[in-house]
């Protein structure tokens, strides 16, 4: 028995340690180390479960191992004849009463949080001039990118989402072509975007990002949506209020600018030539655009979202993008060739330079 | 009580479709299975009114345009008559009346072709107004409801006529009174789905 | 007749598979194919693990894992768990209730072949261009949009096997409703014909909503159908729900089952009846009444709406108060009784500590809120890997030992038995405990791969480690298995401890089951006969003739008929390929023309007479008759 006993302490010891370590997930991406409101709600909403959860599984596990521990055959002998009990009406209700209890206990906060994180009214409040008071974000998720525009700022961006912190941002999310699913777990749980409605929700960011490892939180697709579901990330800067102005209106500034096909610079003449019909290089150019807006590429933390952000990643990207992300979109039908067709290395290193330099914060 | 037991008006059960083990089991089962029927047209039912109506920008089919309720009415009366012809051949074949019992399911068999008939000029009269399989969301869930149904119009018919062809010559006996039993429940069972079509796309289509 | 007594062919032997109508056969294939398929699925797990052993890894592509994910899940829970079930169910059903066989001989041996051909048509995808790649849900934008016939094999394929299972289920209601020995009350039956029975009431009522949403998607993807495209108006949520309506349900008509496997595991080797045998009858029904009121927390951040969410959140957590009542009954049955902690014991008691684990992750996600960080994470794969493995897959394991003797008259080996308990048991927490943080540490799922400096290396290393222990174990077991062909005959009553109807049969169980049907004297009647000392169950009736039913090869003709046909719908969309119409027309023809041919040819069966029973059973059990 004491044996037993001695390898179940070694078990829960084990099991406390792996909470432990779990509690060092990173904090760019972990739900257990919340950087906003919601998640952190979330976050007390888990340990409350857990504790209940917990407290079950100890309870249970107590009466079980006592009652393994006294009932061998070995220790009531061979030929004993077990009395044949029915069954007990008090321990019933008593097992009834208590979890329904317990489960009060969690439904109460559960109910509450459901209809607090759905509270989205705030969103269409207008100031005396008729401006919306809210910073709201038009989600779009597409095959393996995402878009994100401002609809209040008139500007456009992808794949890494900037906002503020301290205020509540509120999303309409909504899918371009199958289904995604919007998360950044360091804030705050998902919501699904839909390809048949608009669905909203709303994050609030408490910590500027830029002392993270990467100056990002992470973001993912967290819905099923093809070969290169893994791969269809994104970043989130959480700037200052002031320095949010400070972009937005540095974004604001690129209106109008488009690359010239007769331009001296190679990689301009070449991005107006093969890329411009999907990508733009202007914040003001309007959402719906078949490729993500690069108008702050070189500000960037990833190319395409997940690979380390220098020339060489972007290069080898342009030449072959279907082999970093099988069925995207800068592919042909079959997958074989990019539907810009095939760029001489000098031109694709132009390219490279040309979207590199392409900032607005520099 | 064996399948070759010859009977006469006055030896034959009270239930005779219940009479023997084998008849027991397909009449339970067979109200099992039309439980399972149930949820199958309750999830066509509700598919239906989720696309009512719904179709690519700028679709101008709707229930109100499309439906006309003389036509329906027409189909559902022949239909809910064939229950009723359906009903008598049960009451003729618990009372081992082979013939009267045939007539019944024959003419219960011929307003069932009735109702098909009407189905399908409805349905080629919608598609020669441009209402096809694929025009919309809406077109392809009313097909598949009404459809559905209509296929189990079709299979109904073709197991009645079966039956009384294989069994015309035999008459009425243990193994065959549940199988004659259990058509005329699936029958009934059309006729009911049938009910709440004509009230759910119809009734519902053009008034509600 | 001494066609009973003689050894056949192997070409006999295989038409005799072919057509055969005994429950018990259909049981042996159930559990041949179940295993089959357990261990494809179960090789396709281990890749997907070992790709993920490390980050960025290239051991196979994005597009196959995608299809393994998919292949895995859809063959594990329809193909592998539900005929493996089904397995101890035809066996076990009818000799628990005293029955010679089930109410429809016939649908049994159809749901079985129709079960087989679906499953085999699925997994021909991989070898005509590519399996389904949209996952077990499949959801619509995402099968819509996927190129290939892939998801035509998932529709196709479990259209096929779902009617199968639709009508395996139908059977078994009708079975325990009509065909109890005398004396079986419904409240002396043995708890596992009890969730058999409910677990084919929740067949019935969830396959239905999932035959309509498959035969939606093969309208929509093969006949121009509009249902989920949202251009032509349609709605692909309507896929999630009808999927759910269906998918929520089937974990219970799974799981019920294994409870009721653990419910005759636990009093048998505790030597006690089930403690609240009437509470845990109640707590059953609930449950499956309980498991089609949850779907929509399947679905908390489509963007349902805060009232929805917050109605499925409480019901889904009052489903935690039934399944709390069943933990703890089983504990009170240890409580107070002879425990001897044989295999199947082991695995009963392994699977007390890791389904109440699984049970209390199920009800934080129930928490709708705290759902929006766990959902498609992967921590809900661990959930329900806890559910499926702690509670499916280790009453399977534990029964297959428990029930040998009466498959195959064969005892397992017990000591290899126990190594492949703690190799299995120890693997199988070492791949899904640590799955839980990494979905708490923001790790999605589905994912092929994933990128260093994220805080997942480890734990997923950890996790491949562990699956590849489940995969030695599951190999010790199909060893086990294997070996047991050499061994001795078992005989009756081989545990000693046995005590529903099926234990009370002499071994090898005639083809008949029952030469004399017994009559049942209360809960557990063998026990109560042995209690009494008596050798032999009491009979209801004298020997006499016994109706069975004939063989038939027609199940298998109409099966075959709709593996034609599913090859002709899955190429009508191709326009270079204009005969597939005609494929399809033929199988259909197949199809219904055996069905008609079925309907007019009068079958009776057959009498065995006295002299031919007794005849047999000197065969079986030697001279002097079965004592």
């Amino acid at each position: 028995m004491m044996k037993g006993l001695k390898k179940w302490r070694l078990f829960s010891l084990l099991a406390v340690m792996m909470v432990f370590l779990s509690g060092c997930g990173e904090d760019y991406i972990s739900t257990l180390k919340p950087s906003g409101q919601v998640g952190k709600e979330q976050f007390n909403l888990l340990m409350l479960a857990t504790g209940i959860m917990t407290l079950v599984v100890v309870i249970v596990s107590v009466i079980y191992l006592l009652a393994f521990l006294k009932f061998r055959r070995s220790k009531v002998g061979e030929n004993v004849i077990p009395k044949q009990v029915e069954g007990s009406h008090t321990l019933e209700i008593i097992w009834t009463v208590i979890p329904i209890i317990l489960l009060l206990i969690l439904a109460v906060p559960v109910v509450t949080a459901t209809y607090k994180f759905a509270d989205v009214a705030a969103m269409d409040e207008v100031d005396e001039n008729g401006d919306k008071t809210a910073l709201t974000v038009n989600v779009t998720a597409k095959l393996y990118w995402w878009e994100f525009e401002y609809p209040n700022q008139g500007i456009v961006t992808a794949q890494e989402l900037v906002v503020p912190t301290g205020q509540k941002v509120y999303f309409n999310l909504k899918a371009a072509d199958v289904k995604h699913s919007f998360w950044i777990p360091a804030i705050g749980g998902k919501m699904d975007t839909n390809v048949d409605n608009l669905n909203k929700f709303y994050l609030e960011f408490d910590k500027e990002s830029k002392d993270l490892k990467d100056g990002v939180f992470y973001g993912k697709c967290a819905e099923l949506c093809g070969p290169s579901h893994a791969l269809m990330d994104f970043k989130v800067k959480a700037l200052s209020p002031d320095a949010f102005d400070t972009w937005v209106a540095s974004m604001k500034a690129t209106d109008g600018k488009m690359p010239d096909k007769t331009s001296a610079d190679l990689g301009e003449a070449t991005f107006a030539q093969s890329c411009m019909g999907c990508h733009a290089v202007s914040g003001t150019s309007g959402p719906g655009s078949k490729g993500p807006n690069l108008t702050a590429f070189g500000d960037r933390n990833r190319v395409a979202g997940f690979l380390e952000h220098n020339e060489e990643n972007l290069k080898a990207w342009i030449k072959d993008p279907g082999q970093f992300k099988p069925g995207n979109l800068m592919m042909n039908a079959e997958g074989t060739a990019p539907i810009y067709g095939d760029l001489t290395d000098e031109e694709i290193q132009a390219l490279a330079t040309y979207i590199m330099g392409l900032s607005v914060e520099k | 009580m064996d399948f070759n037991t010859k009977f006469t008006p006055h030896t034959w059960p009270d239930h005779p479709e219940q009479a023997t083990m084998e008849g027991k089991n397909k009449v339970v089962g067979f109200w099992i299975f039309l439980a399972c029927e149930v949820v199958l047209f309750a999830s066509l039912f509700a598919t239906y009114l989720a696309l009512k109506n719904k179709g690519p920008a700028g679709m101008e089919f709707t229930t109100q345009s499309l439906f006309e309720l003389p036509l329906a009415f027409a189909m559902t009366m022949l239909l809910l008559t064939s229950s009723l012809t359906s009903v008598y051949a049960i009451y003729h074949m618990r009372n081992f009346n082979f013939k009267a019992m045939q007539t019944w399911l024959g003419i219960t068999v011929l307003l069932g072709l009735g109702f098909l008939g009407l189905e399908i000029y409805e349905f080629n009269h919608y598609v020669g107004l441009g209402f096809t399989f694929n025009q919309s969301a809406f077109s392809t869930s009313f097909y598949s409801l009404v459809g559905t149904h209509g296929f189990h119009v079709t299979l109904g018919l073709v197991w009645i006529t079966t039956l009384m062809l294989r069994n015309a010559k035999r008459g009425l006996n243990l193994y065959n009174a549940p199988k004659f039993f259990v058509a005329a429940l699936y029958w009934h069972f059309i006729d009911v789905v049938w009910v709440f079509i004509f009230t759910v796309v119809y009734l519902m289509g053009v008034i509600g | 007749m001494s066609s009973y007594t003689q050894k056949k062919g192997f070409g006999a032997t295989v038409w005799d598979y072919i057509t055969t109508v005994d429950h018990k056969k259909l049981a042996v294939m159930y559990l041949l194919a179940g295993t089959l398929f357990f261990a494809i699925a179960g090789f396709e797990a281990l890749l997907m693990r070992i790709q993920l052993m490390k980050p960025n890894n290239d051991f196979i592509s994005a597009g196959f894992f995608n299809e393994l994910l998919t292949m895995h899940g859809t063959t594990m829970l329809f193909l592998a768990a539900t005929p493996l079930l089904f397995a101890f169910m035809n066996m076990l059903v009818p000799l628990q209730i005293g029955a010679r066989d089930v109410a429809f001989p016939f649908l049994n041996s159809l749901g079985f072949w129709l079960f087989f051909l679906g499953a085999l048509f699925l997994h021909l995808s991989f070898f005509m261009g590519g399996a389904p790649d949209a996952g077990w849900t499949s959801y619509a934008s995402l099968s819509l949009y996927s190129p290939g016939h892939g998801i035509d094999f998932y529709v196709l394929g479990l259209q096929i096997s779902g009617a199968g299972t639709l009508i395996s289920g139908l059977n078994f209601i009708v079975t325990i409703i009509t065909m109890r020995a005398p004396g079986m009350t419904f409240m002396r039956m043995p708890l596992f014909t009890w969730t058999a029975l409910v677990s084919s009431a929740l067949i019935l009522f969830a396959f239905p909503p999932l035959t309509i949403g498959l035969l939606m998607m093969l309208f929509d993807r093969m006949f121009g159908g509009n249902f989920f495209d949202h251009t032509m108006g349609g709605n692909t949520i309507i896929w999630e729900h009808l999927f759910w309506i269906f998918g929520h349900p089937e974990v219970y008509i799974l799981v019920l089952p294994a409870f009721g496997l653990f419910s005759e595991i636990i009093p048998a080797f505790s030597r006690k009846r089930l403690f609240g045998y009437s509470s845990m009858v109640f707590a059953t029904i609930l449950i499956g009444f309980l498991g089609f009121m949850v779907w929509a927390h399947h679905m908390f951040t489509v963007g349902l709406g805060p009232t929805a969410n917050a109605i499925f959140a409480v019901a889904t957590m009052a489903i935690a108060v039934p399944t709390g009542m069943k933990v703890f009954n089983w504990i009170l049955t240890i409580w107070g009784g002879s425990i001897k902690v044989t295999t199947p014991m082991l695995y009963a008691l392994g699977f007390i500590p890791s389904f109440v684990a699984g049970g209390v992750t199920g009800v934080m996600q129930a928490s709708a809120p705290l759902d929006y960080q766990l959902h498609d994470s992967y921590f809900i794969v661990a959930h329900f890997h806890y559910v499926i493995v702690g509670g499916i897959v280790t009453a399977l394991f534990g029964s297959a030992h428990f029930y040998w003797p009466i498959f195959f008259n064969r005892m397992l080996n017990e000591t290899l038995g126990k190594i492949t308990f703690w190799v299995f048991f120890i693997g199988f927490h070492l791949t899904f405990f640590v799955q839980h943080f990494l979905g708490l540490m923001g790790m999605p799922r589905r994912v092929f791969t994933y990128m260093e400096g994220q805080g997942w290396d480890q734990f997923n290393y950890i996790s491949t480690i562990g699956a590849l222990m489940m995969g030695v174990g599951v190999i010790l077991m199909v060893i086990n298995c294997l070996m047991s062909i050499k061994g001795k005959p078992a005989g009756r009553d081989p545990w000693g401890d046995g005590r529903t109807l099926e234990w009370s049969i002499p071994q090898p169980i005639p083809f008949y089951n029952f030469r004399q049907t017994p009559l049942v004297r209360g809960l557990d009647p063998w026990w109560i006969e042995k209690q009494e000392g008596n050798k032999e169950i009491t009979f209801a009736e004298p020997v006499g003739d016994i109706h069975m039913p004939n063989n038939s090869a027609i199940p298998f003709v109409i099966s075959i008929g709709m593996f034609i046909a599913a090859f002709g719908a899955l190429y009508n969309p191709d326009a270079d390929k204009p005969w597939s119409i005609y494929v399809l027309i033929a199988g259909l023809a197949i199809t219904f023309g055996a069905m008609i041919f079925r309907s007019v040819k009068d079958d009776h069966g057959f009498h065995l007479h006295k002299e031919e029973i007794l005849e047999i059973e000197e065969h079986l059990y030697g001279k002097g008759g079965n004592k």
